[in-house]
């Protein structure tokens, strides 16, 4: 049915998750900054007592970007996109209306646990499942909440087949609900014995076991929260701010089903040279390679939509966004291949060159595609005209600046250390003292961190953007139109 | 058969479980029971050495020392043997890390002693050089929960069949027993400390979070 000019979207879920996006995006980067800091400059270890240690605010910084804003965008561009695509809005049934509501006030609470307990060091320690049992099942709850949310909204659409978006917004569900029940298998620990501390767990893996979950897990966190949602956003904003069709619906379905097809078999290349089996680092060197093939084809696939278009690069900033993300796609898909090749792995495995390549993904990739997503929306939610376009474009030059100077140092500093630890003199004796291998990176992490300050400061005139834009941008009275129309 | 799965939400849910879930399964499986068994010699933690771990976790150390040594000779000149499955079968969760910010500390038992380890907490640089470890003054304040260690290892005794009180292994017994234990067993190790008020913190029957992480740290080996 084509009567999407009668329905009016409800947007009030959307707007909580935009606000949620943006606090939770100022908090995480902004710890990220300070442990740039930090590992360029010690003394910052010190500002805030036993709290503001480097390691009390590593993980506080990886949850706070991966789960806090994040996860924030995908679910306001989950609630904005869905009723446009299905041809339903939210406001039709009061009962997803509740589960809407009730979906972001967990979720926002439980974000907000997960700062003070992170702050606290209750953490199981296991990378980006470091919270502890209780917020886990709190976790689970605005999962199914999220859940019963697309499965609803999908119930009662009026538009028969479901857009590629939704396809990535269900494989993110299904995917991150298995992943995260298997891997934060944990046993309260009070619990069995009566002793000690309620929220204490131990995990129900040993060792090697607990290691291949775990990785099993973390890079298919990385898979399902980085990636795939990520997609589902910029396959509806490129062609509804472009105004072109998607360039191949068979290299979507290649891509998409290819995806899931291979992308769980990746997290074997954070196990090479441990003690897990040979097969499966081998497996996992492989399938992280094969990899590369529906990377690119989504990536492709959205680099060819604009094919005949390119002029708006010139003037649409928030084109610029997007198609600056989906290079910065290729360019990590690339790279991570050739981090899981053995030989190569030998060397960056434990370096810098790895927090390099994900902020490869996460500041070009995803934090680029979810502020040109809030960009396009925040004006149709708001029917205000944006703030500032002079503003965006400086934004984006600087971002792009400032990521130019994070992955470049990062890649020097983690072959110049893997390099060094293996060094030998003529004698057969290792040359350099681990010591060595770390006063030498100086240099690159004051440019990491002077690239990420950078980073910070173009989020915060993000921010002030949204903000003026909401609070003074011209009001319209029907939606900004498109480059060329589009149906629906 | 795609353009009949993305009209239907309830097969492609299931499809998409099927392409996703099908990795795991045959992945994790099949070594599992294999990858458990613990090597000759390798027996639990004590309750204090459990305390210890506790407070490296607490604190995550993990973020910046990696407790696996990789089978390459540079690896294996600097922190010794290179690691094995078994050697991890007690390790609820695993250590191994990430980033090495820091060294290694699989075997730092073997070549760190009690009061390096207290230089080393108290002021890194005064020890390293160089060092951009921040140092963990109040590893030397705060009281360590031996309790909550003492309920870890009764756990996994319960649960999971982990050989404490066994011939050779290391005793658990009752809460009293175990705290009594710890308490022994913090006692070696502030002997070998300077700090008087950690060692008078022990006497007293407290162990301050530095005695058990360092109990922690010598049982790396």
């Amino acid at each position: 049915m084509q009567n999407s000019a009668q329905i009016e979207y409800d947007y009030s879920v959307a707007k909580c998750f935009t606000f949620a996006t943006i606090l939770f995006g100022i908090i995480g980067m902004t710890i990220g900054v300070v442990l740039a800091f930090q590992l360029a400059f010690p003394e910052l270890n010190y500002l805030a007592g036993e709290y503001g240690t480097f390691s009390r605010l590593r993980p506080l910084h990886t949850n706070g970007v991966a789960f806090g804003f994040t996860l924030s965008g995908v679910f306001a561009g989950w609630y904005y996109i869905s009723q446009r695509v299905l041809k339903v809005s939210l406001k039709e049934s009061p009962f997803l209306m509740v589960v809407a509501k009730l979906h972001f006030w967990v979720y926002f609470i439980t974000i907000l646990l997960a700062v003070v307990t992170l702050f606290m060091g209750i953490t199981t320690s296991k990378e980006y499942a470091e919270l502890e049992w209780p917020l886990d099942i709190l976790v689970v709850v605005f999962w199914v909440l999220w859940g019963i949310s697309i499965f609803g909204i999908i119930g009662i659409r009026r538009e028969r087949t479901l857009y590629i978006s939704i396809w990535y917004f269900i494989a993110t569900f299904i995917a991150i609900a298995m992943l995260y029940l298997f891997n934060n298998m944990e046993v309260p620990t009070a619990l069995v014995s009566g002793y000690g501390s309620w929220i204490h767990s131990v995990s129900m893996y040993s060792g090697t076991n607990d290691a291949i979950i775990q990785w099993w897990y973390g890079h298919n966190a990385v898979a399902f929260v980085f990636t795939t949602p990520i997609i589902a956003l910029i396959y509806y904003f490129l062609p509804k701010e472009s105004g072109q069709n998607i360039y191949s619906y068979k290299l979507s379905i290649l891509a998409f089903w290819g995806l899931l097809f291979v992308y769980l078999w990746a997290g074997g290349h954070h196990l090479i040279y441990s003690t897990v089996p040979d097969w499966m680092q081998t497996m996992g060197s492989v399938m992280s390679v094969v990899l590369i093939l529906p990377s690119w084809g989504s990536a492709i696939n959205m680099l060819l939509t604009m094919k005949g278009e390119w002029n708006q690069l010139q003037s649409n900033t928030v084109i610029k966004f997007m198609v600056l993300a989906s290079t910065f796609y290729m360019l990590t898909t690339l790279e991570g291949p050739i981090q899981s090749i053995k030989s190569v792995n030998a060397i960056a495995h434990f370096t810098d060159w790895i927090p390099g390549h994900v902020h490869d993904a996460v500041l070009g990739w995803l934090v680029f595609m979810i502020m040109a997503a809030l960009f396009h929306m925040v004006p149709r939610m708001f029917k205000r005209e944006l703030y500032s376009k002079s503003l965006m474009e400086t934004q984006f030059w600087l971002q792009t600046v400032g990521i130019v100077l994070y992955f470049t140092s990062m890649w020097i500093a983690g072959i110049t250390q893997g390099m060094m630890w293996r060094a030998y003199d003529e004698y057969g004796s290792l040359v350099y003292s681990f010591i060595d291998t770390v006063t030498v990176l100086h240099p690159y992490y004051t440019i990491r961190a002077v690239g990420g300050l950078m980073y910070l400061i173009g989020f915060f005139m993000f921010a002030y953007n949204i903000y003026k834009t909401i609070r003074c941008g011209r009001v319209l009275d029907k939606e900004p139109a498109n480059a060329t129309p589009v149906a629906a | 058969m795609f353009h009949w799965l993305e009209q239907r939400p309830f097969f492609f849910a299931v499809m998409v479980f099927l392409f996703v879930a099908f990795a795991g399964v045959i992945e994790a499986i099949p070594d599992f029971a294999k990858q458990a068994r613990p090597t000759v010699g390798t027996k639990p933690y004590s309750v204090l050495e459990l305390t210890g771990r506790q407070v490296y976790i607490k604190d995550s150390c993990n973020a910046c020392h990696s407790q696996l040594v990789r089978p390459f000779k540079s690896e294996t000149d600097r922190y010794g043997m290179y690691s094995l499955s078994g050697e991890y079968a007690y390790d609820r969760p695993f250590l191994w890390g990430s980033k090495r910010t820091g060294p290694d500390l699989m075997r730092v038992g073997n070549y760190r002693t009690t009061d390096w380890h207290e230089n080393h907490m108290r002021d890194p640089k005064a020890v390293v050089p160089g060092s951009i470890m921040p140092a963990y003054e109040h590893h030397f304040t705060n009281i360590a929960d031996i309790e909550t260690a003492y309920a870890e290892a009764y756990t996994v005794k319960a649960v999971f069949n982990t050989p404490y009180d066994q011939e050779g292994m290391p005793k658990l017994g009752t809460w009293e027993e175990a705290k009594a234990a710890a308490l022994e067993e913090a006692k070696a190790i502030a002997a070998d400390m300077k700090d008087e008020k950690v060692k008078q913190a022990v006497a007293n029957g407290e162990v301050p979070e530095i005695v058990a992480l360092i109990a922690y740290l010598n049982s790396l080996k």
